[in-house]
C-alpha cells in the first residue's frame, strides 16, 4: 500500500513519510487500527477549522506553522528536574516525552497496581488497547495510534482499593520543536478504587505539540477519581483525548484544571456502557494573552439508570478564547437517564471570547436532562460591596474570581494538590 | 464630620437629588426620613460612591477631604461605612476572609501593619457578641443563605469590625422583626461614641425608638424639606407622609 497520495496537504504528506519509518515500533496497537489510522490521515488529514468539531481550533494550521520537522531531540532529564512536580502524598510515575520512564518513577510500594509500558502488554491486555480510542473517530487519535511508542499501561488490580493517589507526571523536554504522541491505558478492574492525578508539564526549550490519548476502562463497580492538571506553559500546544468506558455500578470522575498552554484542546468522551453507572466531569480554565482552551465533552448514555454531571467554568482575559462544547447523547435504551450540565464563564476583557454550546441529543423518552450556560462579567454588585468595605479593585476582583473557581478547586481532596492548583490559579489571574 | 452642600445627582436624564444640604458633626445621630422614591437610597449610594449615579452639582467634604473625588474603597478607608439595605450575597468568599482583607487594606492605607491572625480572631470574637452573630455565620460565605435578620446583623458586625467614623444605615430596619431590630439597634448604640457619627435612613419611625436621633430630616423629592429634633419623627408617624406631600406639593 502506498502511504503517499497526491493532493494531500503538506502536513499530511510529511506525517505519512514519517509514519513509514515509525510503523514497525508500535506492536501494541492492533494492525487493523494502524491501517485505519493511516487511512484516516490519508483521507481526512489533520483537522482544520472547516471541521465541525474543530471549528475554533485549527490543528492543521498549528502543525503547519510550528511543527514541520518532526525530528525529536530532547534534553536529558534528572530526578531533580522532576522533583518540583511531585506530590508528597502520592506515588509519582513519570512519562517522559511520551514514554513511561521507570528510572524517574517511584517504586510502587502498595499492592494492587500493575504498571509497565504498553509494549509489554500480554495478548489479553492487547485486546483492550485501541478498543475505545478508534482512529476512525478522530484524526488526532489516528495520529497518536500511528506514532506513539512505549506509553503507560496502568492497572488497578481487581478488588483493590489503592490507599494513596497515583500521580502520573507527563514531562516534555524537547530541544527543537517536536510532536509528542503520548498514550496510556488505565484499567480499573472490577471492584477496584483509585485516585489518579495526571499532571502535564513542559521543561523543554522549544515548542511542543503534545498529542495525548488515554483510554480509561472501568470494570464493574470500579471507581476512578481523576484529576488532570494542565500547566505546560506558553511553548506548549496540546490535544488531550480521553476515551472512557464505564461498566455497571462503576463511577468515573474527572476534574480538569487548565492553567497554562498556548493551545489546549481537551476531548473528554465517556461511554456509560452499562446500567447503573455514573460519570462526573468538571473543568476550570483561565486563559491569558492569545491562549485558546477548547473543552469538548461527550457523554454517551447507552443504557438505563445512569447519571452524569458536568460543571465547567472558565475565565478569559486579554485576547484569549475559551470554548466549552458539551454533548450529551441519550440513546433510546437509556431510559431513566439523569444528566446535568452547567457551563459558567467570566470575560475579563472586551477582546476575550467564550464560545459555549450545550448539545443534547435525546432518543429516550423517560429521562431527566438539564443544561445551563452563562457568560458574563464580574458581578458588579458584589464588586461594589467589597469596595465599600475598603477592599481595592484588584483585591476585590481576585476575591470574586477565586470564589467563582472555589467550588471546583474544592473538589481536589488531596491537600497539597489543592494548594498547588490554588496557587497556580491565583498566579494566572 | 461631613458637610454636604447643594448635592445634585441623577440617573440618566432623571434628577433624583435636587440640592441636598446636610451637616453632621462627630457624636451626632441624624435620621433621614421620607416616602418611597424621595431619594433616600440614592443619597446613601452617592455618598458611598456607587457609579450608577452622576453627581451633577454640589460638594461633600468628609473630614476635610473632598469625598466625591475618592473611589468607593478610599471612602471606606477614610472611615465611611454604608450598611446596605440589601446586603449582597457572595458565594465562595468567606465572611472571615473578606473581613480580614478589608481590615488589612484599611490598615495598609493608613500605613499600619497587617493585623496578626490572633488579634484578628480575638476582634472577631469580641464583635460577634455585640450583634449576637452565630460564630458559624462568620465562617460561611458572605451573606449566602443568611436570613434577612442575619444579613442586617452581619452589616452591623462589619461596622463593628471596621470601626468607621461615619456610618450610614440604609433602611437597616426593613425586613427585621422586633427582636432582630432590638439586637441591631443595640449593636449600633454600643458602637456610638463622641468621635463617630451615624446617619439613619428609614421610612418608619420604629427604628428611632431604639436608635434615638439628635436630628431628624425629612427628604422629599430630592430635597430636605424639613428638619427638627426627634419629635419630628413622631409627628410624621402621627400625620403620615401625605401631610408632607400636600404641604410641599403646594409649595412647588
Amino acid at each position: 500500500m502506498s502511504l503517499l497520495v497526491e493532493n494531500k496537504s503538506a502536513v499530511t504528506q510529511n506525517l505519512m513519510e514519517q509514519l513509514q519509518k515509525h510503523a514497525s515500533k508500535i506492536a501494541f496497537i492492533p494492525d487493523e487500527e494502524i491501517v485505519s489510522a493511516i487511512r484516516v490521515l490519508e483521507e481526512k488529514g489533520v483537522p482544520n477549522n472547516k471541521h465541525e468539531e474543530y471549528k475554533y481550533c485549527n490543528i492543521e494550521s498549528y502543525l503547519r506553522r510550528e511543527f514541520k520537522t518532526l525530528e525529536q531531540t530532547f534534553n536529558t532529564v534528572s530526578n531533580a528536574d522532576i522533583a518540583p512536580f511531585k506530590l508528597d502524598e502520592a506515588i509519582n510515575i513519570v512519562v517522559l516525552n511520551g514514554t513511561y520512564n521507570e528510572d524517574l518513577s517511584e517504586k510502587i510500594i502498595v499492592k494492587g497496581i500493575t504498571i509497565k509500558t504498553l509494549n509489554e502488554v500480554d495478548a489479553k491486555e492487547k485486546a483492550l488497547i485501541a478498543s475505545q480510542a478508534k482512529s476512525s473517530s478522530d484524526a488526532l487519535i489516528a495520529l497518536n495510534s500511528a506514532f506513539t511508542n512505549k506509553g503507560l499501561y496502568l492497572q488497578i488490580d481487581r478488588a483493590n482499593v489503592i490507599p494513596m493517589p497515583i500521580h502520573v507526571i507527563y514531562v516534555n523536554s524537547n530541544k527543537a520543536n517536536a510532536l509528542v504522541n503520548s498514550r496510556n491505558f488505565i484499567y480499573a478492574q472490577a471492584n477496584s478504587e483509585a485516585t489518579i492525578v495526571e499532571s502535564f508539564v513542559n521543561i523543554g526549550s522549544s515548542k511542543v505539540f503534545s498529542n495525548y490519548v488515554s483510554e480509561k476502562f472501568l470494570e464493574e463497580n470500579a471507581k476512578l477519581n481523576c484529576f488532570t492538571i494542565q500547566n505546560e506553559g506558553s511553548l506548549s500546544y496540546s490535544v488531550n483525548t480521553n476515551q472512557v468506558k464505564v461498566s455497571k455500578y462503576a463511577n468515573y470522575s474527572n476534574s480538569t484544571f487548565t492553567l497554562s498552554g498556548e493551545l489546549v484542546r481537551n476531548n473528554h468522551n465517556v461511554e456509560l456502557a452499562s446500567t447503573d453507572c455514573e460519570a462526573h466531569l468538571n473543568g476550570l480554565f483561565v486563559t491569558n494573552g492569545t491562549q485558546l482552551v477548547d473543552n469538548h465533552t461527550l457523554i454517551d448514555h447507552q443504557m438505563p439508570n445512569c447519571q452524569s454531571n458536568e460543571l465547567y467554568k472558565g475565565i478569559a482575559k486579554d485576547k484569549s478564547t475559551g470554548v466549552f462544547n458539551g454533548k450529551i447523547y441519550v440513546r433510546k435504551d437509556a431510559q431513566k437517564t439523569n444528566a446535568y450540565q452547567s457551563s459558567k464563564n467570566i470575560l475579563l476583557s472586551d477582546d476575550a471570547t467564550i464560545n459555549t454550546k450545550p448539545q443534547l441529543e435525546i432518543y429516550a423518552d423517560d429521562v431527566k436532562c438539564s443544561h445551563g450556560t452563562s457568560t458574563g462579567k464580574v458581578d458588579e454588585e458584589a464588586l461594589f460591596y467589597l469596595k465599600a468595605r475598603g477592599i481595592g479593585d484588584t483585591s476585590a476582583r481576585k476575591l470574586l474570581l477565586q470564589a467563582f473557581a472555589q467550588e471546583l478547586i474544592d473538589k481536589i481532596e488531596i491537600e497539597s494538590l489543592q494548594a498547588r492548583v490554588l496557587n497556580l490559579f491565583e498566579k494566572s489571574l | 464630620m461631613i458637610s454636604i452642600k447643594n448635592l445634585k445627582a441623577s440617573i440618566g436624564e432623571k434628577e433624583i437629588l435636587r440640592g441636598i444640604n446636610l451637616e453632621v458633626k462627630a457624636g451626632e445621630v441624624h435620621a433621614i426620613m421620607g416616602p418611597n422614591g424621595s431619594g433616600k437610597s440614592t443619597l446613601s449610594s452617592v455618598l458611598a460612591g456607587r457609579e450608577d449615579y452622576d453627581v451633577t452639582d454640589g460638594e461633600v467634604i468628609f473630614n476635610g477631604k473632598n469625598l466625591l473625588d475618592m473611589s468607593p474603597e478610599d471612602r471606606a478607608r477614610e472611615g465611611l461605612f454604608l450598611a446596605f439595605q440589601y446586603p449582597v450575597e457572595i458565594p465562595g468568599v468567606s465572611n472571615i476572609n473578606f473581613l480580614r482583607t478589608a481590615v488589612n487594606e484599611i490598615r495598609a492605607y493608613h500605613g499600619q501593619e497587617e493585623m496578626s491572625a490572633k488579634d484578628f480572631l480575638a476582634l472577631v470574637k469580641e464583635k460577634q457578641k455585640l450583634v449576637e452573630l452565630d460564630s458559624k455565620l462568620a465562617n460561611r460565605s458572605v451573606n449566602e443563605g443568611f436570613s434577612g435578620g442575619e444579613k442586617k446583623r452581619n452589616e452591623i458586625f462589619q461596622m463593628a469590625m471596621l470601626q468607621p467614623k461615619l456610618s450610614i444605615l440604609d433602611e437597616t430596619d426593613s425586613g427585621l422583626d422586633i427582636d432582630a431590630l432590638r439586637i441591631v439597634a443595640n449593636g449600633v448604640n454600643k458602637l456610638k461614641s463622641k468621635d463617630n457619627a451615624t446617619i439613619v435612613i428609614t421610612h418608619y419611625q420604629r427604628l428611632l425608638d431604639y436608635i434615638v436621633p439628635d436630628f431628624v430630616h425629612i427628604l422629599y423629592k430630592g430635597r430636605i424639606v424639613k428638619s427638627g429634633g426627634k419629635e419630628l419623627a413622631l409627628e410624621l408617624e402621627a400625620k403620615g407622609y401625605d401631610e408632607i406631600k400636600k404641604e410641599f406639593e403646594i409649595a412647588e
